[in-house]
């Protein structure tokens, strides 16, 4: 086990990278702390995946370096690396048993027949396949399969990290989060290192200690889920994480009065005289329907998801969603909107801004 | 929705029912029909019954060229299949020297039967061909025409030039449908090179290769012109594989019952070897997927 430390690392796909655009991975300074889940989220072709094959060796970075602790192993093979990865598609060898397909990475490393048994006999209870170790793993369905990888990941106790690269793709969603679960108990268990790539947030969050979000190449921002859908750094954060994601108004600021539609807003900080294009950032669960306080809006629609409802609105020329409870009442001239002043973000060319916190300011400080 | 029935659908098989029939049933009934009877020529048959039948199955001449087709099949099968497999493991994955490795693979494919025996065997004659004459100046003999083992070495050398391209392009397509995962998952489980090759590529490449094995078993079995441009089946009967020997019989002695008889027997042997080739294979198949 060890942490690993991201030097300046950027990777590009083309021979002679020029330009920013042409690396598909760009300069990432960070280290994973030892014995952390960590989830990699961000849409498809992001990076994610260029990311943690970089860290397996399964590539070599374009620039940068790579540590295991104070180790440098950016031209370490993946042998040296003694990692373990598990892929978005099962990945068994037809032709092994269940109990064969376990032990392969214990075979190739020639340890002792014992300590082989030991091992697969609780990496199959774990994932729940100690009736099928005897089974031919070709016949096996998709889930079946994608369990066993899990399991090679898993079987030595040695690793450095454990990677998974969108694992449970193929798995059923009620399986999903069984073994997310179970992986989630693993951790704690043994306190592997592990780096968890996903597209889906509530895999992310559900997993992870802290959740690394990555648009276009490039992380932007490393932080607990709370973090995350509290004071997202990047207004993709914010539209990323949440379902439906943060509402965005065009604003503007001038110390801790905010003008939004043609009325002011008193602001919990001051943000003094921000530059750039600016947005207010609040997310639907703190938004408030009202009578007659706020912000006029014009009602577009009412989804019922369930467990509560959102109302899609149009505040001035931009459409913003609120999240109401299920057994809220919805009156037909509820048509004002109340921001929860203490969960505003102000977002200067996308990127969040910190002000300083006022006196009046309901505790919360950056 | 209401059926119609129309019974003159039937009309629209006509054209491949005469097809078949002239391109298939009606030879291979006159085919049957000879082997029944014998003739002295001028259009007089006579019915002999079972008689070429029992006659054939007694006759060494035949068990002998029988036993030489197995062998030779054999031969080519435990050439051609490991030496595809390899050619195909150590070809470019991708890129202009992959497409070139294609092109220069396909052509022994290309070339015809005859020309390909004529090639070989000017190559092997120890006078002018450049094989022969090397061979010859180093002090070895080889001489195909006189010596049983130099012609059967000349005509497996031929065979495996000619198709183990075949047996090559085929596990080169199994190889490339292999996801990149495979490779990566092996090298993080710290597989050996043959490993990969026993555990991953091996099973992969098994749906191409029963295929490679049939059509290979099924063409060497049915071999002629190689041996016939060579040395035309010697020398003594060396090379008289059942092809040569059935033409032989069938031409050169004008033995059209005992001929047509060994051609159906000839055929028969054929299906029965590939449909139980075929039956194992796929039986294995489903048996290890049902475990």
């Amino acid at each position: 086990m060890a942490s690993i430390t991201l030097e300046n690392l950027a990777h590009s796909y083309l021979p002679n990278p020029g330009t920013d655009d042409d690396f598909a991975l760009k300069a990432i300074d960070y280290t994973w702390e030892d014995r952390s889940a960590y989830a990699l989220l961000g849409p498809s072709g992001c990076g994610k995946t260029t990311l943690l094959n970089i860290i397996s060796g399964l590539l070599t970075p374009t620039s940068g370096r790579i540590l295991f602790d104070d180790k440098d192993v950016t031209a370490a093979s993946t042998t040296e690396r003694n990692i373990a990865q598990v892929f978005q598609f099962p990945v068994v060898y037809d032709t092994m048993t269940v109990g064969e397909n376990l032990a392969f990475p214990l075979r190739n490393r020639k340890m002792e027949a014992n300590y082989i048994t030991e091992r697969v006999d609780r990496i199959a209870q774990m994932i729940g396949l100690e009736a099928d170790l005897h089974k031919k793993a070709r016949g096996l369905t998709a889930d079946l399969k994608q369990k066993i990888s899990l399991g090679r990941g898993m079987v030595r106790d040695d690793v450095n990290a454990i990677l998974f690269d969108e694992p449970l793709t193929v798995i059923d969603p009620h399986l999903k989060w069984e073994l997310r679960t179970q992986l989630k108990s693993l951790h704690q268990e043994f306190g592997h290192t592990m780096i968890y790539v996903t597209h889906d947030q509530t895999e992310a969050l559900t997993f992870a200690d802290k959740v690394v979000v990555m648009h276009d190449g490039r992380v932007l921002q490393i932080g607990t889920p709370k973090e995350l859908f509290e004071t997202p750094a990047h207004s993709f954060v914010g539209y990323f994480i949440g379902s439906p994601g943060m509402n965005f108004v065009p604003v503007s600021v001038a110390g801790n009065k905010a003008v939004v539609d043609g009325k002011t807003l008193k602001l919990d900080h001051d943000y003094d005289d921000p530059q750039g294009n600016l947005q207010l950032g609040i997310r639907p669960e703190f938004i408030r329907l009202s009578k007659a306080d706020g912000l006029p809006v014009r009602i577009n629609r009412i989804q019922d998801v369930g467990r509560h409802k959102f109302v899609n609105a149009t505040l001035g020329d931009t459409e913003i969603n609120i999240a109401v409870d299920e057994d809220t009442v919805l009156e037909t001239d509820m048509t004002n909107v109340v921001f929860d002043r203490s969960k505003i973000s102000i977002f200067s060319d996308d990127w969040r801004i910190d002000g300083k916190a006022t006196d009046d300011a309901e505790g919360r400080s950056r | 929705m209401e059926k119609t029935v129309n019974q003159r659908a039937w009309l629209l098989v006509i054209p491949v029912l005469i097809l078949v029939a002239f391109s298939s049933i009606i030879p291979m009934m006159t085919v049957v029909n000879y082997s029944f009877q014998d003739t002295f020529g001028g259009n007089d048959f006579f019915w002999v019954g079972l008689e070429w039948y029992r006659e054939l199955l007694h006759s060494e001449r035949l068990w002998d060229a029988f036993g030489r087709q197995l062998l030779f099949s054999f031969i080519i099968l435990a050439i051609e299949i490991p030496l595809g497999i390899l050619v195909a493991l150590s070809m470019p994955k991708k890129g202009i020297s992959a497409s070139i490795c294609l092109v220069l693979m396909s052509l022994p494919l290309l070339i015809p039967y005859n020309v390909v025996g004529t090639i070989w065997q000017v190559f092997g004659r120890a006078d002018i061909g450049l094989l022969g004459r090397v061979l010859s100046d180093l002090g070895i003999s080889y001489n195909y025409s006189q010596n049983a083992f130099d012609a059967w070495v000349t005509v497996i050398a031929m065979d495996v030039w000619h198709w183990t391209s075949l047996v090559a392009l085929l596990s080169y397509a199994g190889l490339r449908s292999i996801p990149n995962a495979y490779y990566q998952a092996a090298m993080i489980d710290q597989a050996s090179r043959w490993n990969v090759f026993r555990y991953i590529e091996l099973p992969k490449m098994r749906g191409v290769l029963m295929i490679a094995i049939l059509l290979r078993f099924m063409d060497s079995f049915m071999i002629y012109t190689e041996p016939f441009v060579l040395t035309g089946g010697g020398p003594g009967n060396a090379t008289t594989f059942l092809s040569i020997d059935l033409v032989k019989m069938a031409l050169g002695q004008f033995d059209l019952g005992p001929a047509a008889a060994f051609s159906l027997m000839y055929f028969l042997v054929i299906l029965l070897i590939s449909y139980v080739f075929y039956t194992v294979m796929i039986s294995i198949d489903k048996s290890e997927a049902q475990q």
